[in-house]
């Protein structure tokens, strides 16, 4: 249960399945099992069931927002706006899961060549956290609902969140918890934003949004 | 200094008051704190000024090459005491001018920026450290655009506010230039660390070209001056005041501060402030002139002194080039005596017309008239502020005139080749500029207080309350104090001559301060006589109208039967000769339809004269810059998933560029 690789390359699959679906519900259920195994991933990285107080409470902590609340927002928001589909994204789903075995790829090449300050407790770590990244960033740039956009900016959350386990000496508990607090906030407040958006434009795709933008004089 | 820093926290304190404290006691806080802390600041100035030295503050500071350094020299002092002379009158004006035209809107917001500006020039006016500088610089220019803003719900107040927040900032971007370069140049951006013979003469050069145009856009110098003329009339009346009386001195003080901090100033620095000088003093009061709105013309008004104000510091570094004591100690205290003497008939002016608007309703000189009757008060201290800024004697304008004149003609009378072009150029126009100014000033004080009311609201103007006269009358007197009182007042700023002859590598001034001494002296006893033959006309109408019967008739009644307010002159009317003459420069453009036949029925006539600084300078170039960047509007596509591409792209870029 509490093997690193396993679960590192279970967030690795992840990555792959977000790349590829066009069903929105699946991107949030694939959200919401990235959050848990990251929060499994904070225990193993800790000595398992014998890990501290703190990390515990870190763990429970992310684990309960990023993989039950979270997804519980998103899925009322989907369920107001109505829509199940990402339709016509910018990048197909195929040539989107080519891209990420590219930036797979880059993330083990980068990982290779980025100074770490201590050992990492697995080789796979950095890569992975770089990809998940990548794969965030890329899924903002290439969506167009606005709940695939949320869901991007989870997924690269979870990137940074797993690259800050790799540091051996982890972040002190009130910043990870203000982390935490900051893109709850962040959630919440997009959450009501796709429901506004999709009253104002019936509909959710982000690109109506070009409305808003200043006109030439 | 610590009654000057005592002094500001009262006045930030009483800001700050002010808008936590229910609506009834806003002003109250406020003016309580700028008061009592302006007598604070004054205690301190005062004793700068005396001579006794006061300790400089050095408090360290994170942010890099900044820390807390505070001192009061006299150079500073004598703006400190432009400021806390100014800023308690104003502010007692203000609590009765905000009460009654602002009664239901909150005016907490304008009490908390009033001492947020007046705190800042004061930070500004003692700050000892490049970066200290501009943060009190930045406070001080933000905190006037909040005020110049306040009635943000006008358009007009709104792109006078937009204006100057452009202007100050591009000046204030060529004094981060300044002050960074100045910093690698010494060494330090302590004032007191600065070495001026570290600095080579082309950076020097270059340095004081920065300080021109960014103290310039400050002060109004032309053609930086556009801000100026929309700011100005946009603000509350005694926010005018203070910014015309004492904010933009603030780039003066900082020109004069930057020259002390570089090294011996070549002949052609001299040479470009008297050009500034005269430029700005000429098409000052020209483009005053042509104006109809009261604010509007006062405003032109300051940058016509800013213009005398540089054309004294222009002698006076001629004098300083020259080697010619006399000609450099009588431009500097002609054009630091006028920075205090400005900030009081110019404030008192701006309250006057803040009193003429408030009861008449209008700024519009053409709507106004026979408002002295009604306003006997504002009427006689406007009169008194008008005869000080024509630079008219026995009142104080007159005296920083004259030290000028003194410094021109001398150097006029021993100096050869550029020099005497140079002085006799300076001493024509200031004559110029004087002429213009009373033209200018006739036609203002005629059109608002005699004559006829021109519109129904200003037949039923009624006099201000006391709260509002009173500061009036105290700037009155204090104007007509230095105008007689002028060998003491030159007395005492000696010790900032002083510091400027010793700076400036010039002998101890002793000898030319009793020569300049003795002049005033002779005109504080002509002003005396003048007095004295006016009090005998006064009484010898008295006496000869004793006993006889004294009949009032309307004014330019002419013996028409029924006579109409629309036969007085107009203030374009008055002015119009002058306009025509200087219509090359003005470019005023008329329009309307002459009256025909011999009953005619319609007739109209409307003149206007836009800035030809913002028209031909500023328009074309913030045109074209719109044009250059509007090419760059296919940046913008309104996509959000496109500026996250220039995130993604931007971060990956530094990534790979890092770890290559």
């Amino acid at each position: 249960m509490f093997e690193i690789n396993t679960l590192l390359v279970g967030l690795l699959l992840v990555n792959f399945v977000l790349l590829g679906a066009s069903r929105l519900d699946t991107g949030v259920r694939q959200v919401a099992a990235q959050g848990a195994l990251l929060s499994l991933l904070t225990l193993a990285e800790h000595a398992g069931w014998g890990a501290p107080w703190r990390v515990w409470l870190l763990a429970l902590g992310s684990g309960v927002v990023k993989a039950v609340v979270f997804p519980h927002f998103l899925r009322r928001a989907l369920r107001e706006a109505d829509v199940r589909r990402e339709i016509a994204p910018y990048v197909g789903f195929t040539a989107s899961v080519l891209v990420g075995v590219a930036a797979l790829a880059a993330s083990l090449w980068l990982a290779s060549r980025l100074p770490l300050p201590g050992p990492v407790a697995s080789p796979l770590l950095v890569p992975v956290s770089l990809f998940t990244v990548l794969v965030g960033m890329f899924l903002l740039v290439s969506r167009r609902k606005a709940l695939t956009q949320v869901v991007g900016y989870l997924v690269v959350e979870n990137g940074v969140f797993c690259f800050g386990l790799a540091l051996p000496e982890d972040a002190p508990l009130p910043v990870e918890v203000g982390i935490l607090l900051d893109i709850f906030a962040a959630v919440f407040i997009m959450g009501i934003m796709i429901y506004q958006i999709s009253r104002e434009f019936d509909d959710i795709d982000t690109d109506r949004l070009t409305s808003l933008r200043d006109e030439a004089t | 200094m610590g009654a000057f820093l005592a002094g500001l926290g009262l006045i930030v304190s009483g800001g700050l008051a002010s808008v936590l404290v229910g609506r009834r006691w806003r002003s109250r806080a406020a003016v309580a704190g700028i008061v009592a802390g302006s007598l604070c600041g004054l205690v301190a100035a005062g004793r700068a000024l005396a001579g006794g030295t006061t300790p400089a503050m050095h408090v360290s500071w994170p942010v890099p090459y900044g820390s807390f350094s505070l001192a009061i020299d006299p150079l500073s002092a004598l703006f400190l005491v432009a400021l806390f002379v100014l800023a308690p009158l104003a502010a007692i004006y203000g609590g009765r001018y905000l009460e009654e035209e602002h009664d239901g809107r909150s005016i907490g917001g304008v009490w908390f920026f009033t001492s947020l500006l007046i705190a800042g020039i004061a930070v500004v006016l003692a700050a000892r450290n490049g970066v200290l500088f501009l943060v009190a610089w930045e406070v001080m220019s933000v905190a006037a655009y909040f005020l110049v803003t306040f009635e943000h719900h006008r358009d007009e107040v709104r792109e006078a506010g937009w204006t100057y927040l452009v202007a100050t900032h591009l000046g204030t971007a060529f004094l981060l230039a300044m002050f960074l370069l100045m910093g690698r140049a010494t060494g330090s951006l302590e004032f007191d660390a600065m070495r001026p013979g570290a600095v080579p003469p082309a950076l020097a050069g270059l340095l004081f070209c920065l300080a021109v145009v960014g103290f310039g856009t400050k002060a109004g110098l032309v053609p930086f001056h556009v801000w100026l003329p929309e700011a100005h009339p946009a603000a509350p009346s005694h926010v005018s005041a203070l910014m015309s009386g004492v904010m933009i001195k603030t780039g003066i003080y900082g020109l004069v501060r930057v020259l002390l901090l570089l090294p011996s100033p070549p002949a052609w620095w001299g040479w470009l402030l008297v050009g500034l000088g005269i430029v700005s003093g000429v098409g000052g009061v020209l483009f005053a002139l042509a104006q109809h709105d009261l604010k509007r013309l006062l405003a032109y008004h300051s940058v016509e002194n800013i213009g005398i104000i540089t054309l004294g510091l222009g002698v006076g570094l001629l004098g300083v080039h020259a080697g010619m004591p006399l000609v450099a100690l009588a431009g500097f205290a002609g054009a630091l005596l006028h920075v205090l003497n400005h900030a009081l008939f110019k404030g008192l002016l701006f309250l006057g017309a803040g009193a003429v608007a408030h009861a008449a309703g209008t700024r519009d000189l053409d709507h106004l008239g026979g408002l002295g009757k009604r306003m006997p008060w504002t009427a006689a201290t406007f009169l008194i502020g008008s005869a000080a800024i024509s630079g008219l004697p026995p009142l104080n304008g007159f005296v920083s005139e004259f030290l000028i004149y003194t410094g021109a003609f001398a150097a006029a009378l021993t100096g050869r080749g550029a020099v005497l072009a140079a002085a006799a150029a300076a001493g024509a126009a200031l004559a110029l500029i004087g002429g213009l100014a009373v033209a200018c000033f006739t036609k203002a004080f005629g059109a608002v207080f005699l004559g006829e009311a021109r519109s129904r609201r200003a037949a039923s103007a009624g006099e201000v309350a006391v709260a509002m006269r009173m500061p009036m009358a105290a700037l009155a007197v204090a104007c007509a104090a230095i105008g007689f009182g002028a060998p003491w007042v030159l007395a005492s700023i000696a010790p900032v001559l002083g510091l400027l002859a010793t700076a400036f590598g010039l002998p101890a001034p002793g000898p030319q301060i009793e020569t300049l001494r003795a002049a005033l002296t002779r005109v504080s006893l002509a002003s005396l006589a003048l007095l004295a033959a006016v009090a005998v006309a006064v009484l010898a109408r008295r006496l000869l109208l004793r006993g006889r019967t004294v009949g009032t008739a309307p004014t330019w009644g002419c013996g028409y039967a029924a006579p109409t307010a629309r036969m007085q002159y107009t203030a374009s009317s008055f002015a119009q000769p002058l306009v025509d003459l200087f219509r090359p420069v003005l470019g005023t453009a008329a329009s309307g339809t002459l009256p025909s036949g011999p009953f005619p029925a319609r007739a109209s006539f409307a003149s206007a004269t836009p800035d030809p600084a913002d028209r031909r300078l500023y328009r074309p170039l913030f045109a074209g810059a719109a044009a250059l960047f509007g090419r760059l509007r296919w940046v913008q596509q309104g996509r959000i998933q496109l500026y996250l591409l220039y995130l993604v792209a931007t971060l990956l870029i530094l990534l790979l560029w890092k770890v290559r």
